[in-house]
């Protein structure tokens, strides 16, 4: 994959004008992507009598951090934060193991029934998880996983179809004499694997680590059905409760909470964008 | 490739490795008989080691994908609620929910926002991929275009939904241009599902972006040239080159667009509370919530499920069929 992010490697054609009118066509489109965040990240320090009285009125008069203050103190973000980053870092984890194993065995062991396996694998990607929510949820509860984050955790890890095709296509991407000096030396699977393998696709692994620590980050529907006690709440859930609980008509509170809940993952992004946009253009064409 | 040992007997096995590519001769003789002994005992284990190393994955399939689906198959056709005793209704549940007009509603819902999200979304995401593979330095115009993927469902619905408030700035901003006052997006049933489809649109343009620049970056520049030497203009290369070869990634982020935009539920559950006024804008996915999780009535939700797995099968059927005649796969 080329580097979606890096300077063109072919020269900008065309007239100063026709590249005058580019800059104008993609500035407004990045304006509008943006305008929303800088709205929010306004509107959060104002006060909600300047809201109402001045809508269209940009910046805040007077200042108000205390909004942050209220928002944070309204409802357990720390908690949330904890609970996120926590089942974010197992999420995350443990998927590389798991499918990194299943895809070696799929790219590289000889073994009865893998063809077989590997389409069921690639069919089951066709079923979203809003189809079997429901018996989801039921197996959930004969586990004794409703309102744990067990839920979110285990089956995030042990099955994601997409992080098996997507190890299986790096793997491939090997050429197998790498593998042979270590079987020669005696090494079995497992250490082929985790010294031989895995090693050698670390950029790979690492697109793939940002994928799915983004889907778990920000998954909503599996935490909104199975979590029902605050201390147990992700970052969205939480922050979904003050469309009424907390916020409700305060604006500036509901901004505040928003940009509580995402300015770190902003920032994250800016310091990270390449990479960042990297693996998402990589994963979104399915590793080619 | 050079024949290896371990390479040419691997060779065509199942599941292997570069796509059942056969290697070529299985002879060569290198082998000493020690590594024949030890390659005997590789084949062994192998037969059992790749099964202990997909079962992880294996049973995660099984217990979160196969079994639930299979829970979800005999649950459309009874009727429960969890506590009371189970009752088989056969096709019922499907009958009630055709019948329901609110579940219509969520069905017309549905295919429209793919149809108006999808299309448009695209187009828009292809033509800024386009216009930023012209570009030098574009990696500021990247981060603006991509930071609402970054960002939670629920903290965009929430900044939208006061965005578009019928005296929020949108409408301050419309009613100072034009004099007129902006529609109620979230309270007037007519403007509640484009609401939805813009802030769709608006979030998940930016992968979109991501991917086709990366398509077009990918196509060989030897291609364009020998384009150039043929006389072909900058717009007949576009039509005729980068498109047609852009067009397998185009394809794929279509399905992708189209299975999510039938799982629309996040920004319909915070921006209408509840589906909208008339149900307005009240999705398949929101059906299946209400149904299962508010109402209990797991039966109902199950066959709500089929239904929306049926449709995204059949569209999916639908567009492989399409891309026989429109996708162009460099052979």
């Amino acid at each position: 994959m080329r580097a979606a992010g890096r300077p063109a490697r072919r020269h900008a054609t065309g007239s100063r004008a026709s590249r005058v009118l580019l800059h104008v066509f993609l500035g407004v489109g990045g304006f509008l992507m943006v305008a929303p965040f800088l709205w929010m990240l306004l509107t959060s320090f104002k006060s909600l009598p300047q809201i109402i009285a001045d809508p269209l009125g940009l910046f805040p008069a007077p200042w108000n951090f205390a909004n942050y203050a209220d928002a944070w103190n309204a409802a357990p973000f720390g908690l949330a934060y904890w609970n996120s980053i926590y089942i974010c870092v197992l999420t995350v984890a443990g998927t590389i193991l798991t499918a990194s194993m299943a895809a070696y065995a799929f790219a590289r062991i000889d073994f009865k029934g893998s063809k077989f396996l590997f389409v069921l694998f690639l069919a089951t990607q066709m079923v979203p998880q809003q189809v079997t929510i429901v018996p989801l949820y039921m197996i959930f509860s004969a586990l004794g996983w409703v309102d744990t984050h067990l839920a979110l955790i285990i089956p995030a890890v042990l099955c994601n179809p997409f992080a098996v095709f997507l190890v299986r296509q790096f793997i491939r991407s090997l050429p197998v004499e790498l593998e042979e000096a270590a079987r020669l030396d005696g090494a079995g699977r497992w250490r082929i694997l985790f010294s031989v393998v895995l090693p050698n696709i670390k950029p790979g692994l690492a697109a793939l680590s940002i994928v799915v620590a983004l889907s778990a980050w920000n998954n909503f529907f599996l935490p909104l059905i199975v979590l029902n006690s605050e201390e147990q709440f992700t970052v969205p859930l939480l922050l979904s409760q003050f469309t009424g609980q907390y916020g409700g008509i305060n604006y500036s509170l509901v901004m505040a909470a928003s940009a509580i809940s995402i300015v770190p993952m902003l920032i994250a992004f800016l310091i990270g964008n390449r990479k960042i946009l990297n693996s998402m253009a990589m994963s979104g064409m399915g590793g080619s | 490739m050079a024949t290896t040992l371990h390479g040419s007997r691997r060779s065509g096995n199942p599941g292997g490795r570069s796509g059942g590519r056969p290697d070529g001769g299985a002879q060569n003789g290198s082998g000493t008989a020690i590594v024949e002994r030890r390659e005997a005992g590789w084949r062994r284990r192998d037969r059992w080691m790749g099964l202990v190393f997909v079962g992880p994955q294996l049973l995660g399939m099984c217990v979160f994908v196969l079994l639930p689906f299979a829970v979800g198959m005999v649950l459309a056709f009874a009727k429960w609620d969890g506590l009371t005793a189970l009752e088989w209704v056969g096709t019922d549940n499907f009958a009630a929910q055709m019948a329901n007009p609110e579940f219509l509603r969520a069905i017309i819902n549905t295919v429209a926002i793919a149809l108006i999200t999808v299309p448009i979304g695209l187009a828009l995401s292809l033509l800024i991929a386009v216009g930023l593979d012209r570009l030098r330095a574009r990696t500021g115009y990247l981060i603006m275009y991509f930071a609402p993927v970054m960002t939670s469902s629920i903290a965009i619905s929430l900044v939208w939904q006061q965005i578009l408030r019928a005296d929020g700035p949108l409408n301050s901003s419309f009613a100072k241009v034009f004099g007129i006052p902006g529609p109620d997006w979230l309270g007037d049933p007519r403007f509640v599902l484009p609401a939805v489809c813009i802030v769709t649109i608006w979030s998940s343009l930016g992968l979109n972006v991501i991917i086709f620049l990366a398509g077009l970056q990918g196509i060989s520049p030897s291609i364009l040239e020998a384009a150039k030497v043929d006389g072909a203009g900058p717009l007949r290369t576009m039509l005729r080159i980068r498109l047609p070869l852009l067009s397998p990634v185009v394809f794929f982020s279509t399905v992708v667009a189209v299975i999510s935009s039938f799982q629309t539920f996040d920004v319909v559950f915070i921006l209408t509370k509840g589906g909208g006024p008339d149900d307005s804008a009240r999705t398949i996915v929101y059906q299946i919530y209400e149904d299962g999780f508010k109402n209990f009535e797991f039966g109902m939700a199950s066959a709500a499920s089929i239904i929306l797995l049926l449709l995204t099968l059949l569209v999916t059927a639908v567009q492989l069929m399409l891309q026989r005649r429109f996708v162009h796969y460099e052979s």
